[in-house]
């Protein structure tokens, strides 16, 4: 479980698109070897700040510090160093479809190490066993279902063992046999690989399930955070309303 | 009034942003195409896609452009009793301008529009960025072996439809306008001067370089699924067509004065 050294540390980041403030002065400490699960409505920006963390967006104000490195301050090619140390699923798996499974694993491997070809496959067959798809290396992306490509983007996510794992809703559009078992998946790799998960979605089931600590985002900050217990007994009306998924609420349409 | 001078500023706004990002591009693709590592392998790949698979298409379009040049004018130079004269007007307007321009264009739109479909998809899907977390750099990885493969493949394959251009002239010109075919072969020769074949692939050249920078610009910058990856595409052909045809003007210009 975790150990309370911080890994991530968010300061005062802001972010604006067109009109709307999506990050507002958010901060936020993520620990080593936790799940932090990160709820919130759609389109609260979530996805938003997990781009921030990796470095796909550069923020208006603010810091992001990943094991002491500024993110925010680094140049594209000086953040590559870092992103070999994180795994990133996302939403739709963003495998791509020009290569084959065995292909999209074994990217990184291929891309930024000497390994020889054998230990690549064998690294590549290890991690689909994980994900619990075996000896499927041959086939192409357009001929898995969305389940099995989200558990190949995870597989390609862990190949070259990272150390934070970001998921972006890895349970959205999932049946809910198939969301559970992804469920499971990202606590057993929490456990067996030692890493620390960032989990970003507004499936409330699979948050209370894997969460160490629930955070949620409200117009641009974190309002809340703490074990899924503290979250369940909230007196907040905010969070109450949307764990409850209710209509009626301080929570409204334009918000 | 008012509204109408800030609109106009916010699209001459607009548009020196989308100027700055084609340069941009240019200008860390060719520096991402000279620091290793060298992916040979996916250039040899896009050298066949763009260039290899366009052949069959210049073939026919430069050859029936090469046809019709030849009927054109014979129209015209029959009556002045000057039909040799035929085989050289062919030879200098296909080296000169239509090769590189006609060639461009089908390219253009055959392998522009593709390259914008292929990069947009990937973008509006993620992989773009996932590329980006698994630390390879897009730019290397996806724009450096198309923009290789065309600046090689466009004036090649310019050379080869000068070629069947010419091929065209002579079909008309000996069979149907019975010009003799040694005659025919000595006006085409003749005439030619380095400097017609040299400013038809530098164009060519130039040409590849903005179908390239332009096709991958708008597949980067596409957003919104389906109907943007269409509209990038869409937007991604106009715009090469209309700076081809905008810097063939200004090339052929200058070549004009530079070797009068």
């Amino acid at each position: 479980m975790a150990s309370f050294k911080a890994m991530i540390e968010i300061i005062n980041l802001s972010k604006s698109f067109a009109r709307s403030k999506v990050l507002d002065s958010l901060n936020l400490i993520i620990n080593s070897g936790e799940i932090i699960v990160i709820i919130g409505r759609s389109g609260c920006g979530k996805s938003v700040l997990l781009k921030h963390i990796i470095g796909l967006m550069r923020p208006d104000t603010g810091q992001v510090i990943v094991d002491g490195n500024d993110m925010t301050r680094l140049e594209e090619h000086e953040m590559d160093k870092i992103r070999l140390s994180f795994g990133m699923l996302f939403q739709g798996a963003a495998l791509f479809d020009s290569m084959t499974v065995g292909e999209n694993v074994g990217f990184t491997l291929r891309e930024h190490t000497d390994t020889p070809e054998k230990d690549i496959q064998k690294k590549v067959a290890t991690s689909l066993e994980l994900v619990g798809l075996k000896g499927i290396e041959k086939l192409m992306p357009a001929e898995l279902s969305g389940g099995m490509k989200k558990r190949v983007g995870l597989a390609r996510a862990i190949c070259n063992n990272p150390k934070i794992i970001l998921y972006d809703e890895p349970t959205t559009g999932l049946d809910p046999i198939m969301a559970d078992a992804i469920n499971e998946l990202i606590v057993d790799l929490n456990n067996k690989l030692k890493v620390t998960s960032i989990v970003v979605t507004h499936d409330m089931v699979s948050a209370f399930k894997i969460a160490d600590r629930i955070a949620m985002l409200y117009k641009g900050k974190i309002i809340t955070i703490g074990t899924p217990d503290n979250i369940k007994g909230t007196k907040d009306p905010i969070v109450k309303q949307f764990i409850t998924g209710a209509a009626k609420g301080p929570i409204t349409e334009d918000a | 009034m008012r509204e109408w001078i800030n609109s106009l500023g916010i699209k001459a706004l607009n548009f020196f942003i989308y100027i700055g990002g084609i340069f941009n591009l240019m200008v860390s693709t060719v520096f991402q195409a000279l620091i290793p590592p060298f992916r040979k392998k996916e250039w040899v790949i896009q050298m066949y896609k763009i260039g290899v698979m366009s052949f069959p298409i210049v073939f026919l379009v430069a050859f029936f452009t090469g046809m019709v040049l030849a009927l054109q004018s014979a129209y015209q130079l029959t009556k002045m009793n000057a039909q040799m004269y035929i085989s050289s007007l062919v030879a200098l307007s296909m080296l000169r301008e239509l090769g590189p321009v006609l060639t461009a264009l089908v390219i253009a739109g055959r392998v522009g529009a593709s390259i914008t479909a292929e990069l947009g998809t990937m973008k509006v899907s993620e992989q773009i960025d996932a590329l980006r977390t698994l630390a390879a750099n897009p730019v290397k990885y996806l724009v450096v072996p198309r923009f290789l493969a065309l600046c090689i493949m466009l004036p090649l394959l310019t050379i080869y439809a000068d070629f069947i251009g010419i091929i065209g002239g002579y079909m008309i010109g000996v069979y149907k306008l019975l010009i003799g075919s040694t005659i025919y072969w000595k006006m085409t020769f003749d005439t030619l001067a380095f400097k017609d074949i040299f400013t038809g692939l530098f164009k060519s050249f130039i040409f590849a370089v903005i179908i390239c920078v332009v096709a991958c610009y708008e597949g980067f910058v596409t957003e919104g699924g389906a109907e943007g990856v269409g509209k990038a595409t869409t937007r991604s052909v106009v715009i090469s067509f209309i700076l081809v045809i905008a810097a063939d003007c200004l090339f052929t210009a200058l070549f004009y004065f530079i070797f009068p």
